[in-house]
């Protein structure tokens, strides 16, 4: 998945086959050790760590917090019954925040890179103020979405003169503020693919598509639309992933009972009631479901060159 | 074309208010840096420099602060290290076992930050490690480390490897045509994994949680002082770091324009 090469504008093409010199191939080969390495010790040891705690069973007698290695495979069932409500929000509030992304971030990734294209400066401009949220902090970025949709704010006075809101309708500690802020969260990492891959798109394509007399919106859904989908498919997966993990926004802009999300759980069990194998079960959960629904998505999706 | 362009000024609008929508939490935090708040920041109360003459005013930012930029520092340091030399291996090198090595790289990315978290502290425990700089550096160095490798194989795949077939042919060692050719080639892309490697690790929250114990770091300290109110030199130290990130990123641009002119 070189989707996040979208992040750092990727090469038009593959990446170049020739054959290499021997001794420049044997150098590299070492280049690869270090690295290698350390994602093996601090990645791949560490997931089999936390699958093997998944199986961990309470120690008869013992402390809370005592675990000992064991093969209990009912701590599964068990923590998916009790956390289901939890992990299924996740995804459904992930998902929505996935497509409120995609329907924000199209329109602006298309403008800076069909509209303003041939005006560099411009297309600069605009790609600066997409990542300027990465240059500051993502927290108090969040607890200003909780004064903002606070319900003495103007934007509850809005929704509320526009009867989006029923008069003592509140944004304020509701699944809606906490889907507000993931969307906000991860539109950047929606708007910089879809970005690059609209900037590769020929503006002669779209032309002849009005050339040949079809409406603007024919045009986009026969010619943009499909050749921009490799974006697509990389945003929807940049947004989606992280934003099923996130517990920062469900727990600075929700509240306890009908907002909470995996993640919260994962904390909470791991650290207040210290109970590792239920935090590693919804952990374990959690990294198989996504790896499932990537590898489904991208290969439905037919962008195979992505991952 | 004009057809085409028609209807066309809907999407301009669009487009801005979803510029809109990610700018006013950063214009918010600008401005509550400004707020004469006392010591709670939730309403606006009217203009002051105080926060900004005293950045250090309230308890414990500052020292939250100097944490992130250590954990920033060293982590990005190590981590710039690590995933350039992967990235150049991965692109350049054909050796067997490639597409595992990728996959190696990426499954970090595809994975939430909480699981990371949450296995790394577990290994740490069985380790028996104590929680703290070192163990938020070494989980700050593995998150970085992918997106470091990733967008310098963005950068290594532009380059003709003629170049060091060139350096090779003229006697240089591996090691003398990676420092003499490929690196300074590299640099433009490196310094830019670089600066996403910090603006990452400076802004986690998640698994610092997770590794850090006791350790302070800038987000932990907003994310705790959320409840109660947090003190506007937070938002000074924030908007400030804006201020430099930008000036940063205007210098790699104006850089590598230098570059290419030459």
């Amino acid at each position: 998945m070189s989707v996040l090469a979208a992040l750092g504008r990727p090469p038009a093409a593959g990446e170049p086959a020739s054959p290499q010199a021997p001794d420049v191939q044997r150098g590299t080969r070492r280049l690869l050790l270090p690295g290698v390495l350390y994602l093996v010790v601090f990645f791949v040891v560490p997931v089999g760590v936390l699958l093997a705690t998944s199986f961990y069973a309470r120690v008869p007698g013992g402390e809370i917090g005592e675990f000992a290695p064991a093969l209990r495979w009912q701590n599964y069932p068990e923590a998916l019954a009790k956390f289901w409500p939890q992990l299924s929000r996740s995804f459904g509030f992930a998902a929505v925040a996935t497509l409120a992304a995609l329907v924000v971030g199209y329109p602006m990734a298309y403008v800076i890179a069909v509209r303003a294209r041939g005006r560099p400066g411009l297309q600069g401009l605009l790609v600066v103020l997409v990542v300027a949220p990465f240059f500051t902090s993502f927290i108090l970025r969040t607890v200003a979405w909780k004064q903002i949709l606070a319900d003495g704010g103007q934007v509850v006075a809005a929704l509320r003169w526009l009867h989006v809101l029923p008069p003592d309708g509140r944004l304020s500690a509701a699944p809606a503020a906490v889907v507000i802020g993931l969307t906000y969260s991860f539109l950047p990492f929606m708007v910089l693919p879809l970005f690059a891959s609209l900037e590769r798109l020929d503006p002669r394509l779209l032309e002849a598509g009005s050339d040949l007399y079809a409406s603007p919106l024919t045009t986009f859904r026969t010619v943009t639309l499909p050749l921009s989908l490799p974006g697509v498919v990389a945003g929807t997966l940049l947004t989606f992933i992280p934003a099923v993990g996130d517990y920062v926004n469900s727990s600075l802009l929700g509240n306890n009972t009908t907002t909470t999300m995996v993640g919260q759980v994962i904390e909470q069990r791991f650290f207040r009631t210290v109970d590792y194998p239920t935090a590693a079960v919804l952990s374990v959960v959690l990294m198989v479901s996504i790896l499932t629904l990537v590898t489904l998505y991208v290969r439905r999706a037919g962008t195979r060159d992505l991952v | 074309m004009s057809r085409a362009r028609a209807g066309g000024a809907v999407v301009p609008v669009f487009a801005a208010l979803g510029f809109v929508f990610l700018l006013v939490p950063i214009a918010y935090t600008v401005l509550f840096s400004f707020n004469d708040a006392g010591k709670t920041n939730l309403a606006w109360r009217g203009f002051t420099l105080d926060a900004w003459r005293n950045p250090c005013g309230a308890p414990r930012v500052c020292s939250a602060l100097v944490g992130s930029l250590q954990v920033g520092l060293v982590s990005t340091l190590v981590a710039t290290a690590l995933g350039t030399l992967l990235a150049v291996a991965l692109v350049r090198g054909r050796f067997r076992g490639r597409g595992a090595v990728n996959l190696l790289v990426l499954v970090p990315m595809t994975t939430p930050e909480v699981v990371l978290g949450a296995a790394l502290v577990s290994q740490f425990l069985s380790l028996r490690l104590p929680l703290g700089f070192g163990t938020v550096v070494v989980a700050h160095v593995m998150f970085c480390l992918s997106f470091v490798v990733v967008a310098v194989k963005a950068r290594v795949a532009t380059l003709d490897p003629a170049l060091e077939q060139a350096a090779a042919d003229l006697y240089a060692t591996p090691w003398q045509a990676f420092w003499r050719v490929t690196f300074p080639l590299l640099l433009p892309g490196i310094a830019a994994a670089a600066l996403l490697a910090f603006s990452l690790s400076f802004d986690d929250f998640i698994v610092t949680n997770f590794t850090s114990g006791g350790f302070g770091t800038f987000p932990k300290f907003v994310y705790v002082s959320a409840a109660r109110g947090i003190p506007p030199q937070a938002n000074v130290i924030s908007s400030a770091m804006f201020v430099l990130a930008l000036l940063a990123v205007a210098l790699v641009h104006v850089g590598s324009r230098a570059r290419r002119r030459r």
